[in-house]
């Protein structure tokens, strides 16, 4: 039990996917104008991620034990059709939202956040609930990022910054800053 | 003119449409490898390898694949080419490897090399995709190079691992570690801005010099 918490704030806070490994960068900058918009990209990645933890395990436990140079294409793949499946999902349920989400939906695909995610859980050997609960603390963890730039963009925009510094060197500066407070967390794990 | 158009591709990815610095695409592997100028060169090149291949093949297929299906098929043809960039690396620079570790099988997931394939390989011919993708990976690896070598040299005090300052230089360690990253893109990009705003301005008074004298 004890190590499964600490799996779920390892992902959530001290090796937050966005802040500490740049992991899921495009939609970090790309959608993070608005906090509504943000949040529910967080949340449809976090279930991607769900999803995606539990086929990585399923792949790595019966099928690719015998065929390891297949892993990769596994992956994407199985990463490309639940995207899809969402996509078809979100279409059918709130079409606001799915206008809303544009391209940064499909993209979901080639977020390298929820490739990493199975690749890191296969490389450190997750069992299966290792697995579920590394995708959900990583999945909340980038929703916390990009909730939190989002807020802080939607201040900067209001405020008056120099004309040179408007657009992503001021978003990259902003997440500069962001990672440097998420650095203070690695003192949780000071004996770790 | 049939020259002067593949070089036109080729040249616009350096510079002009530049893929980090101007399309702000591939930021992950961008950011997260370039700690050193060696890991920064050596994931330039595996991502040179996967575009060119990619762009090669999916331009040669262009014409076969299924407007429905395409983006499945991108994904698996570069997933191929990953996976062979990965296996190479791993037999020839084991530690260069181990350093980059699940970074390079994250080259699939750079949304610079899905974009190029979408956006032009499956449209043009060979010799312009090819030359396309050359100028992109071109610029990519320009682009991390240059934030590799920066991030080394003010949090190493070294490049290549030589060093430069002597034992008096307190190195800033903030610039290797994650936030250093952000940091120092955001300022080129800045920079990027800057010349940008300038060139405007330029052109505007002489624009407006040009009015003035007739």
């Amino acid at each position: 039990m004890d190590n499964l918490a600490w799996i779920f704030i390892s992902a959530l806070l001290v090796n937050n996917f966005v802040l500490t490994y740049f992991l899921g960068l495009c939609p970090f900058l790309g959608v993070s104008n608005s906090l509504e918009t943000s949040a529910r990209l967080g949340l449809a990645t976090t279930f991607v991620m769900l999803v995606t933890a539990l086929c990585a395990w399923v792949l790595n436990t019966y099928v690719l034990i015998y065929a390891p140079y297949l892993r990769l294409i596994c992956f994407i793949v199985v990463i490309a059709s639940t995207v899809q499946f969402i996509e078809m999902l979100i279409k059918k349920l709130s079409p606001a939202l799915f206008r809303a989400m544009g391209i940064f939906l499909p993209l979901i695909t080639t977020n390298c956040a929820i490739l990493g995610l199975a690749i890191f859980a296969t490389n450190r050997g997750y069992g299966f609930w290792e697995g579920i609960v590394y995708a959900l603390g990583a999945g909340i963890g980038f929703t916390l990022a990009l909730v939190l730039l989002a807020g802080l963009r939607e201040e900067s925009e209001l405020s008056n910054i120099p004309r040179l510094m408007k657009g992503t060197a001021m978003n990259l500066i902003i997440a500069g800053i962001l990672s440097m407070a998420f650095m203070g967390f690695a003192g949780l794990f000071s004996s770790a | 003119m049939k020259q002067n158009d593949s070089y036109e591709e080729f040249i616009k990815g350096i510079w002009r449409d530049n893929p980090v610095f101007v399309q702000v695409l591939g930021m992950c592997p961008m950011l997260a490898v370039t700690n050193s100028a060696v890991n920064a060169i050596a994931m330039g090149l595996a991502t040179f390898f996967v575009l060119v291949g990619s762009s090669f093949l999916v331009s040669s297929f262009r014409n076969w694949i299924p407007k429905q299906v395409r983006i499945s098929c991108f994904i698996i043809i570069i997933a191929t080419f990953v996976t062979v960039a990965d296996y190479t690396l791993l037999a020839l620079v084991p530690k260069v490897h181990k350093e980059l570790g699940a970074f390079i099988p994250l080259i699939v997931a750079n949304c610079m090399i899905l974009g190029r394939q979408e956006a032009f390989s499956s449209r043009y011919p060979v010799r312009l995709a090819v030359m396309d993708a050359i100028g992109m990976a071109g610029g990519f690896l320009l682009a991390l190079f240059s934030l590799g070598a920066i991030r080394e040299i003010l949090g190493d005090g070294a490049l290549f691992g030589i060093d430069l300052f002597g034992e008096n230089f307190e190195p800033w360690i903030i610039m290797i570690l994650p936030p250093g990253g952000f940091l120092t893109l955001g300022v080129i990009l800045l920079f990027f801005n800057w010349f940008r705003f300038k060139k405007d301005e330029f052109l505007a008074d002489v624009a407006a010099a040009e009015r003035g004298g007739n």
